[in-house]
């Protein structure tokens, strides 16, 4: 900071430290101390914008301490930039570990800054109670327009155990509010498809990322009518029983941008549970209006429900196995699915799977990234499956409980292989 | 002038491979051995009843050795820094010994003792034989930080000098002229305590499976390497159904307490290998057990807050639930989970299990379905767990949380299905959970599922004689795994909501965190979660016995050297 400056701020009026109100003019006494002063630094005579960026880079709370310093420096720390992001912990001390954001500080945002508010998010424990404190939030922020908001269970889905209608209107107040939301994660939530609509009506041009898995009261209907609407949508996350041929062709028309994104989780609510089928074309049409999108697909099924899966190619990019998978499906994830960059694969049950790692290996040539779990596979299939396609992987985790030693390689053998 | 000595057993209970006793021995007129009786047992007080067994074997087991040179064991109820002043006053001692302890907590009490003899004028001696190297030397080899993978704490470690050799044991040969003044009323005095003294309920007590002692440990250093030299093979076993009992070959303990001196371990391997093997030089992988304790004393030694997430530099801070209730299921066997509970039980009462049924316990509880803090976890193995230490507890459980050391989360161990593929006919259940005896091996994994008239024929009722299971472990664990990649997405400095597809680079390589998030060199982790290395002898710490097999492998992307041609594209690049 040039000392030389400090005169000419005064000069300037430039408004910026309140606290700092001197002349220019001075006694020969004055002089004397000015020249002394000089040798000081005058911090509180800092501009507000550098105060500002400095500002940025501190944590809230020394930045919290910095505002106690004289007039200037709190009006700094209240000024609208440094209000725009901010991340609200609510934690029970019955139910969690981690400190939670302090009231006193939540009702001067709410009191002060909510209209500065853009990119929000509510990290929740595992309690009710917070669940509906973040919503108390949400219901204040009236005078928000939101570009981000994100509801983030950090431990149960604890905002599926407040009372569902608290939670919509809540919601409600930010989608009709806001007008310009770009990114919305509310994952583990009770959204339904009238809110969904409610966000469509107000937010269609803006939408860009729309995370919701497991939202157990959306249709196929409700988010339809998203994808229908929100052309701008790039990334989207939700359940199998959400997919629909419709809704990839929606997502698939001229109007709609390029997806770059989708996530899908197949879970089983109960055993030998019927799963619906996706044709074809529908994931040609995908293919065809992006073709570079990641599709991301998390499986969690009993062994015997994968039925209807991989039984026509499809554009399958990143490929989770949370649970046991038979040496059949994997066979058939070799044959399906060329578009291929990761597997992971949780785990198998007893039998090796050497052939199936090696067509996968063959014909998913674009796989960069695997990891194994409990799995049997033995030496000499990993070998040459690392052979064919160790030039291209980035991630390699195997377990090494995974590898079974046999004639032709021990497990020491494997590394220097 | 008379030279008298006190040497202080802490851990290094043993008259092998003690150069500090050894070393304060010469020259001394009289030499008396104790152990202080710490409230704070090896850094907490938090010590169940076979820990407090053991102890004490090894304490008789030292009594009993050391009367046969004519000398004997002193036990001192008390804490260090109130029983030194008078012992140096009431001994006129000017000698004091003990073995280095490497622990933060050890570290700070023996400074305080060192000042306390200092200002008594009495001349202390202190030597490393409770790890293998001088951990201060690894660090300072590693750019003054304790490596954090094990493939580069193996670097390290072959740069260090070769391991000293054990220290001659203590006989009466060594002894001299060094005598100890012991009186009549010893026993009364200095006697080793009774486990009904120290206030232990001993009814109904079976006996230990697991006995302490230095001799024991001797004995069993010899049967592990009769077994694998009979075997002539250094091999990991596959795990089995009979690997998750008890073994007689099984030194863990004795490791974790100084019976068996862990360079003796390390130099009677070497001699074995190079017999069977004609003369190959060892791998490392041979050491495996003695390294992966090594680790975790290197990674523990200058961190106070090692055991703790909070306030941890090495520790990844994960938003863990508090649930007393469901934590308290899991510490005594109650999960629902035969395979759990069994686990659980056959720890309680016999102080060890194997270390792949520690990782499916510590997996429940943390990262896999209860998503209760590894810390509760580590308290619970603290207690009841004969071969767990500060240091390697700790650590272990950070690793099987997954949150330290890079670990890749997205595994997790079925508390059924794993359970199953290692003993398919369940005997290991029926052992330690008598009530489920009636359950045919099709279900006694998983007796929630079965019929009404099997539960009747077995007469166990689920839910009435043995508990539901007490998570969906499907849905469970498919919460936490989205959990897991939520905190390592903000770990790589990854801003907004945006998605990102990749499972397996969340976890970063090393601890080049941050950047773009996307690392572009690659990472091949060939985790070893299988016994410790070579060695019979199934664990040494916590679920964590992974060998130099745990291989994190930096290759370039764009560097294609064939695998065929060059061994160089598996070590790492750094």
């Amino acid at each position: 900071m040039k000392r030389g400056l400090q005169g000419n701020e005064q000069e300037d009026g430039g408004g910026t430290s309140g606290g700092c109100q001197k002349t220019l003019k001075r006694s020969r006494k004055q002089r004397r101390e000015k020249d002394l002063e000089d040798e000081e630094v005058r911090w509180e005579c800092l501009p507000q914008e550098i105060l500002l960026h400095v500002f940025q880079y501190l944590p809230l709370l020394d930045r919290a301490f910095a505002s106690q310093v004289c007039r200037g420096w709190n009006e700094a720390f209240h000024m609208p930039e440094l209000w725009r992001c901010f991340e609200f912990e609510l934690n029970q001390p019955a139910s969690s570990y981690l400190k939670a954001t302090h009231p006193d500080l939540i009702k001067q945002i709410i009191k002060r800054h909510s209209d500065h508010l853009q990119y929000v998010s509510f990290k929740v424990d595992s309690s009710r109670e917070s669940a509906e404190a973040a919503c108390d939030i949400l219901s204040q922020l009236v005078n928000c327009s939101l570009k981000t908001l994100g509801l983030i269970s950090t431990a149960r889905p604890s905002f599926m155990e407040m009372p569902k209608s608290h939670f919509i209107s809540a919601l409600t107040v930010v989608f009709v509010n806001s007008k310009s939301l770009s990114s919305l994660k509310i994952d583990d939530t009770p959204v339904d498809d009238p809110s969904l609509k409610v966000l469509v009506a107000n937010n269609s041009d803006t939408l860009k990322l729309l995370k919701m898995s497991s939202c157990p009261h959306v249709s196929p209907a409700g988010i339809l009518c998203v994808a229908d609407q929100c052309h701008g949508l790039r990334e989207l996350a939700l359940n199998y029983h959400l997919l629909s041929d419709e809704l990839l062709i929606a997502l698939s028309s001229e109007k709609h941008v390029h997806l770059e994104h989708l996530r899908i989780d197949v879970v089983s609510e109960n055993p030998g549970q019927q799963f619906h089928t996706i044709k074809k074309s529908s994931w040609d049409a995908m293919k065809r209006h992006s073709p570079k999108f990641n599709l991301v697909m998390y499986f969690y099924l009993y062994e015997d429900e994968f039925g209807p899966f991989f039984r026509d190619e499809i554009p399958v990019t990143h490929l989770y196995f949370g649970r046991s998978v038979s040496k059949d499906v994997l066979g058939r994830v070799g044959l399906n699915c060329p578009r291929l960059v990761e597997l992971v694969v949780c785990a198998n049950g007893l039998r090796p799977l050497d052939e199936e790692l090696i067509r996968i290996a063959q014909r998913c040539t674009q796989l960069s990234a695997i990891g194994l779990g409990e799995c049997e596979v033995s030496c000499s299939a990993f070998v040459e499956f690392v052979k064919m396609c160790g030039d291209r992987l980035t991630q390699l985790s195997i377990m090494e409980e995974v590898l079974v030693p046999d004639h032709r390689y021990g497990l020491d053998d494997i590394h220097w292989e | 002038m008379v030279v008298n000595t006190i040497h202080w057993f802490r851990k290094g209970l043993r008259l092998h491979d003690n150069p500090s006793l050894k070393d304060s021995i010469q020259g001394s007129d009289t030499l008396r051995c104790i152990y202080i009786l710490d409230p704070w047992f090896a850094g907490s007080s938090n010590v169940g009843i076979n820990r407090w067994r053991f102890l004490l074997h090894c304490l008789e087991d030292l009594d009993a050795s050391l009367r046969k040179l004519n000398s004997r064991l002193f036990v001192i109820r008390g804490q260090p820094t109130d029983v030194f002043p008078r012992l140096f006053k009431e001994w006129q001692i000017n000698r004091l010994s003990y073995e280095y302890d490497s622990e933060p907590f050890g570290k700070e009490r023996d400074a305080a003792i060192q000042k306390l003899a200092n200002e008594a004028g009495v001349e202390v001696t202190v030597r490393i034989s409770h790890t293998l190297y001088n951990l201060d030397k690894i660090i300072e080899l590693n750019g003054n930080q304790p490596p954090l993978t094990y493939k580069r704490f193996q670097a390290v470690i072959n740069r260090m000098d070769a391991v000293e050799m054990p220290a001659e044991t203590i006989t009466s040969e060594v002894l001299k002229n060094c005598v100890t003044p012991i009186s009549e009323d010893h026993d009364e005095k200095f006697g080793v305590p009774s486990l009904e003294e120290l206030g232990f309920e001993t009814e109904g007590l079976t006996t230990a499976v697991w006995p302490g002692g230095e001799t024991e440990a001797l004995m069993r250093l010899e049967r592990h390497l009769e077994r694998k030299a009979w075997v002539a093979n250094f091999e990991r076993p596959r795990m089995n159904a009979n690997s998750l009992l008890a073994s007689p070959t099984g030194l863990s303990p004795y490791l974790r307490f100084g019976c068996l001196s862990c360079r003796l371990f390390y130099f009677k391997l070497t001699d074995l290998y190079r017999k069977v093997k004609k003369n190959h030089t060892p791998p490392l992988s041979l050491y495996g057990q003695l390294l992966w304790r090594e680790f975790f004393y290197t990674t523990a030694t200058n961190n106070p807050c090692f055991d703790k997430m909070d306030g941890n530099p090495i520790c990844v801070q994960i938003p863990w639930d508090r649930n007393p209730e469901a934590l308290a299921k899991w510490a005594e066997g109650r999960t629902g989970f035969p395979w759990i509970d069994a686990i659980m039980t056959q720890l309680r009462q016999e102080g060890w299990i194997h270390h792949l049924a520690r990782h499916g316990v510590a997996c429940f509880l943390t990262r896999g379905d209860l998503w209760i803090s590894w810390e509760e976890g580590m308290k619970v193995f603290e207690e009841l767990l004969l071969d767990a230490d500060w240091s390697v507890n700790a650590g272990s459980w950070m690793w099987l949380s997954c949150s330290s050391f890079f670990q890749q989360f997205f595994h997790c161990y079925c508390p059924v299905g794993f359970g199953r593929r290692t003993d398919p006919n369940g005997d290991y259940i029926r052992r330690y959970l008598p009530i489920l005896r009636g359950f045919p091996a099709k279900y006694i994994y998983d007796p929630w599922n079965a019929p009404d008239e099997v539960q009747k024929a077995a007469k166990c009722i689920i839910g009435v004689h043995y508990p539901k299971p007490m998570v969906n472990h499907a849905e469970a664990s498919r919460i936490n795994i989205e959990r897991m990649k939520q905190i390592y997405q903000q770990l790589s400095c990854y801003r907004g909501l945006g998605m990102d597809a990749s499972l397996l680079a969340t976890v970063p390589a090393n601890s080049n965190f941050g950047g773009n998030g996307t690392n572009p060199r690659a990472v091949c982790t060939v985790t070893n979660e299988g016994a410790g290395g070579s060695s019979k002898d199934p664990s040494v710490q916590v679920g964590m016995s992974q060998t130099e097999r745990a291989q994190s492998v930096q290759k370039r992307r764009h560097e294609e050297t064939p695998l065929e041609s060059s061994s160089k594209s598996w070590k790492q690049s750094k």
